[in-house]
Order: C-alpha cells, then structure tokens, then sequence
C-alpha cells in the first residue's frame, strides 16, 4: 500500500473528468412508507453536495453508496465495477468497496489513537504494521493534527476529530469518499477554518467524493456541483452559482436567501400562481420562477410613487432580526407572500410591526426570471 | 454556571439516601456479624494450614479457568443474542438465566444426568474414551462455568446493545471485515461491560458450592474448594470455619479489585 | 442493516463486585403461634401421657430420621389432637448450630453423641440424652452391583469410585471407625457433606460403591442394593434424643419423646432399619 502522498492535482472543470472513474448509481430504496429515488453521476475528481432539508434522504444515499444499506431496486457502479445491483443478485459489502466515509460525529474509535484509528483501514487492507503508522503518520500531518497522534479521541477538539475522521477516510485511498454533514458537529469559529481545510483536502483528492450537508454555505465553499433532495427525489441539480442564482423550490430559495415566485409568462408580463402580476425585465412565456433577494424589496407607509413597477399593498405578518438588518414578511390577500430586508432604522420610522399595514416595491430589473 | 452543573451532578433525591443506606447496611452488616467473631489469634495457624492452602489455591485455579471458559463461550453467545433475530430469542435469554435461578445443587444433579457416568453424553464419553467427569478438577471447572456463565452472558449482551454499532459500520468502510471489525472495534468498545461480567463470573465461580459438591464431589486437593471446606469446617469448628470464610472473603477482594483495575486500565490506555 | 442510532452515552456502568462465601446459616422459622387451646378430649387413645398436650411442638432431627420422624408425627398428632409438630430435617451439625444459634425448639434427635454434645455442652438441653436407636453402616452399590462389589476390602481399589461421607459429619465419623476397626485404608474419590448426597450418587451410578446407614440403603428403594459386612459392628452410631431446656413446648417435648421411645415409635423404627436399644 503506498502514501498518497502527493495527490494529483485534478482539472478545476471535473463535468470533464472521465466518466469511466467516477460513479453512476441509480438508487431506490423502499424502506416502508419512505422512499429514495436518485439518479447520482459523480465524475472522477468531482466534488458534489447532497443538500436538503432532514429526511429528505441524504443520509440514506450515503449509506447505499457505502455499502451499509442494500439497493431495493436500480444499481451503483464505481469505476466500472457493479457495487450494488438487486435485480442480478450483485451486492459488494462495505469492506469491500474501497468508499470510504467521513460520518457525522466521526466515529473515531475511542479506545485507539489518533494515529492507530487513521492506520485502521491500512491494517484492514493488509498493510504491515509499520508501513500503515508511516502512511498514518504522513496523513495526520497533512491534514496538520501530527502533534495529537498520540491523543485518544476524546482528548481532541471537534476540528482536531474532524481532521482525523478525514485522514482516517482518506488513507485508504478510496475512489469515493462520503461525507455526511462533516462540519455540523463544529462550533461557528473552527467551522470557517476547517470548511477552507476540508475544499482544499477535496480538491487535492483523486476521486469522487459526495457530500451531505444542510448548510448551503459549506456546499457552495466546498463542492464543485449541488444536488438537492427533497423527499427522497431530486429537485434541483447544477453548479452552485446556477443554484444559488436560480432556486427551483422553496426550500432551496430559503437557503440561500431569496424570495421566490412561480408563474406563467407572457412577454414582460408574469401571472403568479398565488396571484397578481409581476413586471419582469426580460420577456418570457411559459411556466417561469421568479426570483429575487429581499434586500430589493422595499417597504413604504403610503403607495410608492417611482419606477418600481412592482407595488402591491398587505401587511407585516413577521419580523425577524438578522445581523444587521430585520427581515420583515408581508402578507397580502390576491398575492404572494413576500419577505423584504429593511434596516431597523427603517422599521422605526416607518412603525412597523405585526399586523401594520404596508406597501411594497421591486423594480423589475431586479428580478431574474427562468423557466419552471 | 460550574456550582449549577454541580448541584445537578450530586442532585441526590435525599428520599434515596434512607433505602439505600438500608441496603448498605444489608450488605455489610453480616460481614460484620463475621468480623465480630473472628478468633484473630488463631488467623495466622489457620491460614497456614496446608489443607486451607490447597483449598484456597484449588479455588483459584478453578476459578480463573472457569472464567475463562465462560469468557471463550459466553462473548460469542452473548453476541448472537445482542445481534441475531429470530424467533425465540425470548425464550432463549429466559432459558439462558436458569442457572441462575436453579438451586444450585439440583445444577448439580443435572450435569451428573448429562455428563456423569451415567448420563446423556457421560456414558459415551466413558464408553469410547474412558473420560469420566464426576470427582474431577475439570467437573469443578464445569460446575463453576455452569451457574457462573449466565453472568457474563447476560452483561455482555448488555453492553453489546448498549453500544453503538455505527463504529461497525465505520469499520467496514476502512475495509475491515466481520472478524477484524469484531476482535479490534467491538470488543474493546464492550470491554467495560465484559471485564464488570467476568468480575461477577469470578465472584460467583469462586463461591460455587452446591453444584460443585453434587457433580465434582469433595476430594482433598482435587475438588475441594474453598466453600466446601468452609462448610464441612462449620460440621465440626464453628470459629475455624469463620476464619476460613474469611479467608475466603479476603483473597475474592484482593483478586477482584487488582483484575478490575488491570482489565479497567488496560481497556482504556 | 441500520442507519443511525444516537450515539450512544460512552460510559458503563461500573459495577464493583466482591465475591463473598458466607454461608447463611437460615433458621428455620418455626412459627409458634399459639393454638387455640382447644380442650382436648381425656379419651384420647393410647401412647399419649395423661396431661393435655397441645400446640406446636418443634423437633429438630438428623436427616437420616426424616421418613420415620415424619411418620411418627402424623401418628402423634393423631393420638394428640390439638397438636403440630413440626420438623426441621438436616444433618446433625447444621442442627446443632442453629440451636447454639437460638431457634426455638422443643426436642433433638441428633445422629451422633458427638453433635447431640455441641448443644448439651452449651447447657442447653434439659436432662441428659436418650439413645433411642442406632444405626449401623452398610455398604451401598447401584442396582446390579456393576463394579462387582462384596465387602469393605473393595474399597481400597484404586480403580473403583468410591463416596463416603465426610469425616465432619456422624456417617463419615463412624466410616473412619470401621475402616480403623478393619486396619484397611479406603480410597474413596470424594467425601460427601451428608448420607443422603452420598446415596444420591450411587442411586445416580456416579460411584460404585458407598458406606451409607442401613436405613438409607432401605429407604432408597430398587435403585440401591445393600451389602451387609461383619465390621460393621465395630462402629454403630447412637442416636441421643432430647428436650431442651428452653423448650417453648415442655409438655408437648416429652410427650413427643415419650412417644418415639414407646411402642409405636419402636414398631416405626425397627421397620426402617434401626437397631433398637
């Protein structure tokens, strides 16, 4: 078993990658009333975030393409070789795979050292001794916790865990590594510097690798693509500027901050489902999304008069303090309900408060519009 | 913030305090009751005695190795019990716990009917290889591991569900199978729980009397251990059995506590 | 297969053990509730003193007195109505020390002087002791005497698996005496803590010979054969009887005693295979 040492430095466009190395699964599973139904290509090299809400199915995915849970139905091969496959009788246990996983709370075992725990896999797959501590040892200075070698788990700080947990993961040199939620355990101040770690680790990776999280931030730092599951299906799937931009459900349209609208085009003219019509920048037909920040979003005591074109009347049904700012939600019968930032110095003025009548204004230019 | 998180650490109802001193005082009132009427002067005589020794020593190989008998066979059965479904696992754990709850005497009787002279498989083990159990060292040994197993089994099962079987999981994805992933993750993880039911499976191996007398018999340093010495003392001596059983009590501690620190320790470090 | 658990809570409980042989001496309750003294009838038949007797009357016996003693009771309670007896069966030594102990007891019947002096020693007993049977060793082998077994000269093979009882308790006493009297060294494989445990092990065939009492031979039924030997003789155990001192029951002791020394008790224990005095 050699170090992988100095892994090759793969081409920052991974769409390109051979698809000959990476995985290509099609993932059902039926586990009572709850169903996975998830088409996954993941090219050599390239990183992807599993984002979406709790139960959505993120987990189980990981766990299908690690080998803990058997396929109900479709199939998973990676590079080539048919991992999972029900319907020709075809499973390859875990130990088997060469996937490796980075989990939730790590994992480390407790009653081996940092060193040991990252030599595990090594020793598993038959490397002497002396040769898995050497490998063991460079990772653990890769990853930079050389200094805790010795330390049990317990003894480490959540990044220090972390940083093992990925070693440990790594060492074995899989072709695809799976991270469930691997910076959730952290504190907000070692999050930052172990996120920027972790992209670095990534990219510096050989192989495929998945990632869950429910983070957007640490999707967006991290992977080269977002998948997002909601209810075991996928919703949206593209790189993160297109999803950030672009949300194709509420869900996602929270995560990432904006205000989101479905509708149906025609011209500059945009009929929304929940009701009233939007002015848009750019004409459209069809089926559309509209989506725009709330920061555009302004609030008046009385009927605007400027360029906005977009003005409806409702009323304060939420405030909410952020950092700096307060995220107001309006309310209005024959329209979409509508969040807006506005600053506190803004709520004082204006006298807002649950219940209070308000207008609101966005200018069309500040919407992008794209089809459902 | 520190003195709140320490009153909820010692956050003792004192309702409890009043039975549980009750059970303490239960516990080790009788051992008092022995103290009390200790002939001290005579400690060191009796202690000497080279019929004691051979008992005392008897006791303790037995033990150990009854021990490690249960530790051979009880983990692995304890494990199918914490981890195999199917049907009758119920029944099984309720089957597994009567040598706990039978006489220990009528324990006896029953492996002289499956493995005396006479019995289910004694018979054959006479006939074909001339092996006779009953009278033996190694029918100590059975008798011990007989009523001493169910201890072990029973904590380890205990300590196996109680574990988080996600770091078997971890395991199989660094690529080590079921029986590497057994020998270096799941047993140490439940070495707390085996060491605490080999602890108890020492204890009660050592106090064994009533299925040993009936199947192993009572034969100077063959098969008499320590508690059939004691009793057969107290037909005759009263006060030398009473230093005896205190013998008794004294060496079970000292072994105990100096096993449980080894076994503590060396699952930890 | 499974998903997630919650993590489990790393630490075990620690359970602290120490082993401890105390053998607990349990004291027989015996529950004295006074009887309604029901007035007995004066025509109560025969055996019985002349005074009333009634209540309970506790009797601690050796246990190779259990099937006739049990007997004798139901006749006693028979001619005596308005009384209880009841029994505490165990060997002798046990006995002993549970009266040393202070159980409440009203009469002894111990199977050897040597336990019965334990107790009148300690000043408990009222007057002295009665040997009222004796009973005189036999040797015991399974049905179909298998090893071939024909007198005590047998029992210093090597080769044969030999039980006698334990020298602490009267049978394994009176064992040494007759293996002295014959100037034969036995080569027993265990020393059995009482005459029943060591019948139960050539009633099972786990032994091929044993020296038992003659009564436990002739309670053991088809599954023991006895083998009378002339040693025998040089060491027959008397069995004292006697009231205590302390006796809840006074009247109802030496009723009991003067029953088992009259003519049904005799009648009852010759035909269990007593020597009779």
């Amino acid at each position: 078993m050699t170090a992988s040492g100095s892994a090759p430095t793969q081409p920052r466009d991974r769409r390109d990658a051979a698809a000959g190395g990476g995985v290509a699964a099609q993932l059902r599973i039926s586990r009572g009333e709850f169903h996975v139904d998830v088409d996954l290509e993941v090219p050599q090299g390239q990183v992807v975030a599993l984002l979406g809400p709790n139960g959505a199915g993120k987990t189980t995915v990981l766990h299908a393409l690690a080998g803990l849970l058997r396929l109900t139905d479709g199939s998973i091969g990676l590079a080539g070789r048919v991992l999972d496959d029900p319907a020709h009788r075809r499973f390859v246990p875990a130990e088997q795979r060469h996937v490796g996983m980075v989990f939730q709370d790590y994992l480390l075992f407790p009653h081996l050292s940092a060193l040991d725990n990252v030599a595990f896999g090594l020793r598993a797959r038959g490397a002497g001794r002396g040769a898995a501590r050497a490998t063991a040892t460079r990772w653990l200075e890769r990853v930079g916790v050389l200094e805790h070698a010795d330390s049990r788990p317990r003894q480490l700080s959540g990044g220090q865990a972390q940083r093992v947990a990925l070693a440990r993961a790594l060492a074995t040199e899989p072709g695809l590594l799976l991270l469930d939620e691997p910076l959730a355990a952290l504190d907000a101040a070692t999050r930052l510097e172990v996120r920027a770690d972790l992209a670095r680790h990534l990219r510096e990776f050989g192989g495929s690798a998945v990632l869950v999280t429910h983070d957007p931030l640490d999707a967006m730092v991290i992977a080269d693509r977002i998948i997002v599951l909601e209810q075991g299906r996928v919703v949206q799937d593209g790189l993160p500027a297109e999803v950030a931009r672009a949300p194709r459900t509420d869900y996602v349209a929270r995560l990432v901050g904006l205000n989101l609208l479905r509708g149906a085009g025609t011209g500059p003219m945009v009929a929304l489902e929940a009701g009233g019509v939007l002015h848009v920048a750019d004409p459209v037909d069809g089926p559309v999304l509209v989506a725009f920040p709330p920061t555009s979003v302004t609030l008046h005591r009385r009927h605007p008069e400027g360029s906005a074109r977009n003005v409806w009347q409702g009323t304060i049904a939420g405030l909410e303090q952020h950092a700096h700012t307060v995220r107001a939600q309006v309310a209005a019968p024959g329209h979409p309900a509508v969040l807006a930032d506005v600053t506190p110095s803004a709520v004082a003025e204006l006298d807002l408060a649950v219940g209070a009548p308000v207008w609101l204004s966005f200018k069309a230019t500040d919407t992008h519009v794209y089809p459902a | 913030m520190t003195s709140r998180e320490q009153r909820r650490g010692s956050g003792i109802p004192p309702v409890l305090l009043i039975p549980a001193g009750l059970a303490l005082a239960f516990l080790l009132l009788p051992l008092v009751g022995l103290l009390v009427r200790t002939p001290w002067a005579d400690l060191g005589t009796h202690l000497t005695q080279p019929a004691v020794l051979e008992a005392l020593r008897l006791s303790l190989v037995t033990g150990v190795i009854a021990t490690a008998v249960c530790l051979v066979l009880g983990v692995p059965l304890a494990w199918v019990m914490a981890r195999a479904e199917f049907p009758g696992l119920r029944l099984l754990r309720a089957l597994i716990t009567l040598p706990l709850v039978l006489p220990p005497v009528v324990g006896g009787v029953a492996l002289l009917l499956l493995l005396g002279r006479r019995g289910l498989i004694g018979q054959h083990l006479d006939d074909w290889f001339g092996i006779s159990l009953p009278f033996t060292t190694t029918a100590v040994v059975i008798a011990q591991a007989f009523v001493a197993m169910p201890f072990l089994v029973i904590a380890v099962e205990g300590a196996l569900r109680g574990a988080d079987r996600r770091y078997e999981d971890a395991a199989a994805t660094l690529g080590a199978g079921r029986w590497l992933t057994f020998r270096r993750v799941t047993l140490p993880l439940v070495a707390p729980g085996i060491s605490a039911g080999a602890v108890l499976c020492f204890a009660r191996a050592l106090g064994e009397f009533g299925a040993t007398i009936t199947f192993a018999g009572n034969f100077p340093g063959v098969t008499r251990t320590m508690p059939l010495a004691v009793y057969l003392t107290l037909e005759t001596d009263p006060e030398a059995a009473i230093v005896l059983s205190l013998v008794l009590l004294l060496v079970s501690v000292a072994v105990l506590v100096s096993l449980r620190g080894r076994w503590v320790s060396g699952a930890s470090s | 297969m499974s998903i997630s658990k919650p993590p489990s809570l790393a630490s075990r409980s620690r359970i602290a053990v120490a082993g401890a042989a105390i053998l607990l001496l349990t004291l027989t309750a015996c529950g004295s509730d006074e009887a309604d003294d029901q007035e007995t009838d004066e025509a109560t038949a025969a055996g019985g003193g002349a005074s009333e007797v009634t209540g309970d009357i506790a009797v601690f016996a050796a246990a190779s007195l259990t099937d006739t003693f049990t007997e004798l009771g139901e006749q006693f309670e028979a001619a005596h109505p308005g009384t209880t007896v009841t029994f505490n069966f165990a060997g002798s030594s046990t006995l002993a020390q549970q009266i040393i102990g202070g159980a409440p007891v009203d009469v002894f019947a111990a199977a050897s002087p040597a336990t019965m002096a334990q107790v009148t020693d300690e000043g408990l007993a009222e007057g002295e002791p009665t040997v009222f049977v004796r009973n005189r060793l036999e040797i015991a082998v399974p049905a179909g005497n298998p090893a071939g077994v024909s007198g005590l000269e047998d029992f210093t093979d090597e080769d044969l698996i030999i039980a006698l009882c334990a020298e602490e308790v009267p049978c394994g006493a009176a064992s040494v005496r007759v293996f002295e009297a014959a100037g034969l060294t036995p080569a027993p494989d265990t020393y059995e803590q009482d005459v029943r445990a060591t019948l139960t092990k050539v009633e099972l065939g786990e032994v091929d010979a044993a020296l038992v009492y003659r009564t436990d031979v002739m309670v053991a039924g088809d599954s023991v054969e006895g083998i009378e030997f002339p040693e025998s003789d040089g060491a027959v155990n008397d069995y004292p009887l006697v009231a205590l001192a302390e006796a809840p029951n006074a009247d109802g002791a030496q009723a009991f005693i003067d029953f088992v020394l009259g003519d049904a008790g005799r009648e009852a224990l010759g035909a269990a295979g007593f020597d009779l005095p």
